[in-house]
């Protein structure tokens, strides 16, 4: 739509600028705040522009050298155990989905429309519905505070396997039929022309799934009992002591903005093939 | 090299009494390096036979036999066979080299083995410019090409070609039919080549197999399929426009058309419910009519550019006459006389619309 009326231009602009306004002030301001002291902070009015305790609050939320009302454990290793949860998280859901989606699809085998259906039920049952026997099987198996723990529970995915399903159903037949004069086994055309093929949806579950793994919140607060294995979700929460304590504002602010930055730079990163998704269509 | 040998092949969907069965028994043998053309319109079963040659359909009955080994459990890969699709069914994702160099780094050849014969495939084809580039960015007759250097590079005994010019325009389409001809002469490779144009199949085969309902109607070379159709249908399907045929009944007398009796100037090959066949070039037109001339009601004109196209009935059935553009034309409403020598009239039996040859011998020469 080309519109050239001035007021509208205006109007326009003036709009989106409220919207980044008020999604984005809030983030200056715990930016801000974490790079000031603990009692700057406090002040009324709080300060609005950035102060000189940058190096040193982010080296203190990392290492875990100084202590607050709550919990003072470092969140270097907090991220860590975040990491690595949502990368296994992802790349296992999305292992698992090609693979099933692959079998689906590609091969005729006895009860095939029943083990579509059995995991697209399982659509409806997240982890949240089914949390309590979810634990209950964790912990008879000696999974607590353990990464398989944290990590094999949210691994199963009907959602992936759909997709990866549907995708696999617009790949023509005569390609499947190319491959197997070229003599390509099964396995072979799967590594060769699918996966390739699905590269675009791949990563753009990749970042769906990542930023799922990293933000889960209830199932790892069930599942872990000890400071080394808590993601650092979870971290933040035990940072903050209850009632009139004095907090230390500024650590849980750069441990905030810290949480913040590796789904941002995923999602940054993954940008591109995205847009490459969208432009090229090839099929 | 290879012969290829069909014997008795039927295929069926499904079991019980609800199989639907799309071929019934097909018998062909496909020598070493000819080139034959399966011709037939949609749903004859033409695509389902050659696939079946691939090894990507089940026979249901019957053998395959390829350079003299039976195939019918093997693989596709296992059977020395290289196929072109219709929508070329290239890789997406790799390259005009990768995709012809797949098939070769599966079977393990060598890497400057692999190079040698990919590059000797792509100056056949005139694709050396192109061997960097991915699928999309190619035209369709250049896509069209790499899907047959992909069948060349292997070698094959047999190549099969599931109507792969289909998708080219008109041109292109003529074009490549004369580089798939001067491919199939340099290279005399045995080829199976399904396709529903006739044009196409008269130009490239060798030897043509007509099919009609999952049965062959005949098997022969272009020549022989043209001026001696085994059947009604193929007289019917190849040709165009399509040959004339009248229904009648033929007795010693003349030829019975419905409510009109066609003289003949030679006696019907027998008597009884005939089909009489002739091409709309092998007829004459004459103005005046006589005794022994077929009366046609003139009711279309067609003119297209080399040739002129006249629609009209004879008794109550139609009838086509193509004239030069230059000869004199009839009118539309008018009734004009035909002649047509008898050496090119075609009789077929009413029944089962198998040719008629000759007058049978027993009746003349009892012993």
């Amino acid at each position: 739509m080309v519109e050239r009326r001035p007021l509208l231009t205006f109007l326009t602009h003036a709009v989106l600028l409220v919207g980044v306004v008020i999604v984005a002030f809030p983030v200056y301001l715990t930016f801000v705040a974490s790079t000031h002291t603990a009692q700057d902070i406090v002040q009324a009015p709080m300060p609005i522009v950035p102060g000189d305790q940058f190096l040193h609050n982010y080296a203190a939320a990392l290492t875990g050298s100084e202590k607050g009302a709550g919990s003072g454990a470092p969140v270097g290793r907090m991220m860590w155990v975040s990491l690595v949860s949502a990368l296994v998280i992802s790349i296992g859901k999305i292992a698992i989905s090609l693979l099933s989606a692959f079998a689906i699809v590609y091969f005729r085998f006895p009860f095939r429309m029943f083990f579509f259906w059995a995991i697209f039920i399982t659509l409806m049952l997240p982890v949240e519905v089914r949390i309590f026997p979810t634990y209950k099987v964790i912990s008879d198996l000696h999974m607590l505070n353990s990464y398989a723990g944290l990590t094999v529970p949210l691994i199963a995915s009907a959602t992936a396997t759909f997709l990866f399903r549907q995708f696999f159903l617009t790949v023509p037949d005569e390609l499947v039929e190319a491959a197997r004069v070229d003599g390509a086994g099964p396995m072979r055309f799967f590594k060769d022309v699918l996966v390739p093929l699905s590269a675009t949806s791949i990563a753009a579950l990749f970042v769906i799934q990542f930023i799922y793994g990293w933000n889960q919140y209830l199932w790892p607060l069930l599942v872990t009992t000890e400071e080394s294995m808590y993601p650092v979700v979870i971290g933040i929460k035990r940072m903050i002591a209850g009632g009139d304590a004095q907090n230390a504002w500024n650590l849980v602010m750069a441990t905030a903005i810290l949480a913040m930055l590796p789904p941002a730079l995923v999602v940054v990163l993954m940008q591109k093939w995205f847009v490459k998704g969208l432009v090229d269509t090839e099929k | 090299m290879g012969a290829i040998s069909l014997r008795n092949i039927v295929k069926r969907y499904g079991i019980g009494p609800k199989a639907n069965q799309v071929i019934h028994g097909v018998d062909a043998e496909i020598g070493d390096g000819e080139f034959v053309v399966i011709v037939g319109p949609s749903g004859c079963g033409k695509s389902t036979l050659l696939r079946m040659v691939a090894g990507l359909e089940e026979i249901t009955s019957g053998e395959i036999t390829i350079a003299g080994k039976v195939v019918n459990d093997k693989e596709p890969s296992e059977r020395d066979i290289a196929m072109v699709f219709q929508n070329y069914a290239l890789y997406p994702h790799m390259t005009v080299f990768d995709n012809m160099a797949y098939g070769l780094r599966i079977a393990k050849v060598p890497v400057a083995e692999i190079r040698t014969r990919v590059d000797q495939a792509a100056k056949i084809l005139e694709l050396g410019a192109f061997l960097a580039r991915k699928p999309r960015e190619l035209s369709g007759g250049q896509r069209q090409r790499v899907a047959m250097g992909r069948a060349i590079v292997r070698k094959p005994a047999v190549f099969l070609f599931d109507e792969p010019l289909s998708n080219l325009d008109a041109k292109l389409r003529a074009q490549t039919r004369l580089e798939i001809q001067k491919l199939h002469g340099e290279l005399r490779t045995t080829s199976l080549f399904v396709t529903h144009d006739q044009v196409e199949a008269m130009t490239l085969a060798e030897r043509m197999i007509v099919m009609n309902a999952g049965r062959i109607e005949q098997i022969g070379t272009p020549d022989e399929v043209y001026h001696r159709p085994a059947t009604t249908f193929v007289a019917a399907f190849i040709g165009s426009p399509p040959m004339n045929l009248v229904r009648g009944r033929a007795s010693g007398a003349g030829f019975q058309a419905g409510g009109q009796l066609l003289p003949l100037a030679a006696p019907t090959p027998r008597d009884g419910e005939l089909v009489v066949g002739v091409r709309p070039e092998h007829v004459e037109l004459v103005d005046q009519l006589s005794a022994a001339t077929w009366p046609l009601r003139v009711q279309a004109l067609e003119m297209l550019g080399a040739e002129r196209l006249v629609y009209g009935t004879l008794g109550e059935t139609l009838f086509t006459v193509r004239l030069d553009a230059t000869a004199p034309h009839p009118k539309i409403g008018d009734v004009v006389g035909l002649r047509a020598a008898p050496e090119h009239l075609h009789w077929f039996d009413a029944a089962t619309s198998a040719r008629v040859t000759a007058r049978p011998l027993a009746t003349t020469a009892a012993p």
